[in-house]
């Protein structure tokens, strides 16, 4: 079970929080990027053995979508920040 | 090399009973690992050893090598929950699973293989209106190509599954009835990648464990030319990756990305009990199913763990989670011992349907996207052949080619057994 800690309350399991999937840079304009470059940006999330960012809401404490930096082999948290 | 594959009969067992079983031939050969074939497949899991065996006797090309980086069947088609059944939602899964359901069916035979395939039927339990709506909507498709639902009430549910007393109409979440696809069974897994590994062996593909790929190759040209493992390099103008969960990390060797991410999935066995459920119980509302297998143990799987992850344990929370709901529906199964828990990991695509396509790198194939492809092997791996044999999909895989993304024309799928 992972240990989030949230900025507003502290560490808490995982299961107070929902998954939100991978955080994505901000949604480009389409018409500013080749059909390539848009098609990555909405299917292609980084897949590493290593770390990724991700979204998580805090729906069972503060209510408040965190970003954190996560392993995929070890579960290790690296940072959780509110926002983006 | 061809050899004269030994069958298997009650005629054979008998004979070799009499001799003391001293005289079974391997099941497959080791053979010196050459530097050059027509085709390479990249890992010896379900999909990898189906495409082989179809590559050898549906098209005639028999100079292939499957590179294995472990030990052949110990990925996740060893770890899986052996579920097969075709009650998906979209025009273009449902006829494909629907043939897979129909391979397995003969495929004892087809393999000389007792796959111990047995037919249980699968019975949703739907506790909510919205998973009762999802389920008329997969009906109202499946109904065209031939699998099958129907509603059950919950008298009837409760007659056929008498171990389910949870549920009740002062519970969390009261079970409003039930959907029955008869379609389904479950067989055994080993056998699976043991019948494909020996009859494709006797075909005269060659299969070679203990030998990971580290790196794609490319020629001058940028088509593929081979791959990189430690006991050197193999060359072949065609490779097709069927790693399940490490898709991403061989193409990324070659600056290819994918549109997959890699999850876990669990499950865990109980002791073995007396006979009590002749049926797969699956609850999609509460995230767990379960069948008996033939040893008596209960057979239990949960919902995916969230976000990427490419571990091969299973999470404390998902357990205690899939546990707690288990009980809701099951409470006599408070007194069940659980034995055995584990996880394996696996790739799921954007619009969570499988890739079976051509790459954007010449001679590269892709198999992926497979987080409940068991019960795809047979016909994945018939796609996947036909795919390296001729360049062309047929037609049952040619909805899951990468195009599909090029496109943003997706095929977006959904979970059947722990949708949530
Ligand atoms: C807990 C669990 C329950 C499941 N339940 C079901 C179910 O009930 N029904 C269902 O239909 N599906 C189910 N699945 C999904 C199913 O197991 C997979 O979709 C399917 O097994 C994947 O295809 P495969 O058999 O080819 O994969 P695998 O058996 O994983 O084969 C891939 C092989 O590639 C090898 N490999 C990886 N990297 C390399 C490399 N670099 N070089 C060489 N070899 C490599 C691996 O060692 C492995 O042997 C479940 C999965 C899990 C984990
Ligand atoms: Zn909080």
């Amino acid at each position: 079970m992972l240990l989030i800690d949230c900025p507003f309350c502290g560490k808490r399991t995982e299961s107070e929080f929902a998954y939100g999937g991978p955080a994505l840079a901000p949604r480009p304009d389409p018409a500013a990027l080749t059909d390539a470059e848009w098609v990555d940006w909405l299917t292609v999330p980084p897949n590493p053995l290593g770390w990724v960012e991700e979204r998580w809401w805090h729906a069972r404490g503060c209510g408040a979508w965190l970003t954190l930096r996560r392993h995929t082999v070890t579960h290790e948290i690296a940072e959780v920040r509110h926002g983006r | 090399m061809v050899s004269v594959m030994q069958r298997y009969s009650a005629l054979s067992l008998l004979r070799h009973a009499l001799n003391g079983h001293r005289n079974w031939q391997a099941a497959w050969r080791s053979p010196p690992l050459r530097d050059r074939y027509s085709a390479i497949i990249v890992g010896a899991g379900g999909h990898g050893l189906a495409a082989a065996y179809y590559l050898a006797k549906e098209h005639g090309i028999t100079d292939v090598a499957v590179l294995e980086a472990g030990w052949l069947g110990g990925g996740n088609v060893a770890r899986n929950t052996v579920t097969v059944r075709s009650n998906y939602m979209r025009d273009e899964s449902i006829p494909f699973y629907v043939r897979s359901v129909d391979l397995y069916d003969g495929l004892t035979r087809d393999l000389n293989f007792n796959l111990m395939q047995s037919k249980r039927t699968m019975i949703d339990v739907l506790q909510t209106w919205g998973m009762v709506r999802d389920r008329r909507r997969r009906r109202l498709i499946m109904d065209i190509y031939g699998s099958t639902y129907q509603d059950i009430s919950v008298d009837e549910l409760r007659r056929r599954v008498p171990l389910l007393t949870g549920g009740g109409p002062d519970s969390r979440l009261p079970i409003l009835g039930a959907a029955v696809h008869t379609d389904a069974s479950v067989n055994r897994h080993d056998a699976v990648a043991w019948g494909y590994a020996r009859a494709a062996d006797a075909l005269g593909v060659e299969i070679h464990q203990k030998t990971p790929v580290t790196q794609l190759l490319r020629g001058p040209d940028g088509a593929i030319s081979g791959v990189e493992t430690p006991r050197g390099t193999v060359r072949a103008p065609i490779v097709a990756l069927a790693v399940s969960g490490h898709t991403t990390t061989l193409t990324e060797t070659v600056g290819l990305r994918l549109p997959l991410r890699t999850i876990n999935l669990t499950a865990f066995v109980s002791e073995p009990v007396k006979p009590a459920l002749d049926v797969i119980v699956n609850c999609p509302d509460l995230g767990v199913y379960l069948s008996q297998s033939d040893k008596g143990e209960m057979v239990i799987g949960g919902a995916p763990d969230l976000g990427q992850s490419f571990r091969r344990d299973i999470k404390q929370g998902v357990f205690e989670h899939t546990v707690a709901m288990l009980l809701e529906l099951f409470p006599a199964f408070r007194r069940l011992k659980l034995l055995r828990q584990w996880g394996g990991h696996l790739d799921m695509a954007h619009d969570a349907s499988p890739i079976v396509s051509k790459t954007d790198i010449p001679g590269l194939i892709v198999s992926a996207g497979w987080w409940g492809g068991y019960k795809a092997i047979p016909a994945g791996g018939a796609g996947l052949a036909h795919l390296i044999a001729t360049g062309r999909p047929d037609p049952l895989t040619a909805p899951f080619g990468l195009n599909r993304f090029r496109h943003l024309d997706y095929v977006v799928e959904t979970g059947t057994t722990t949708a949530r």
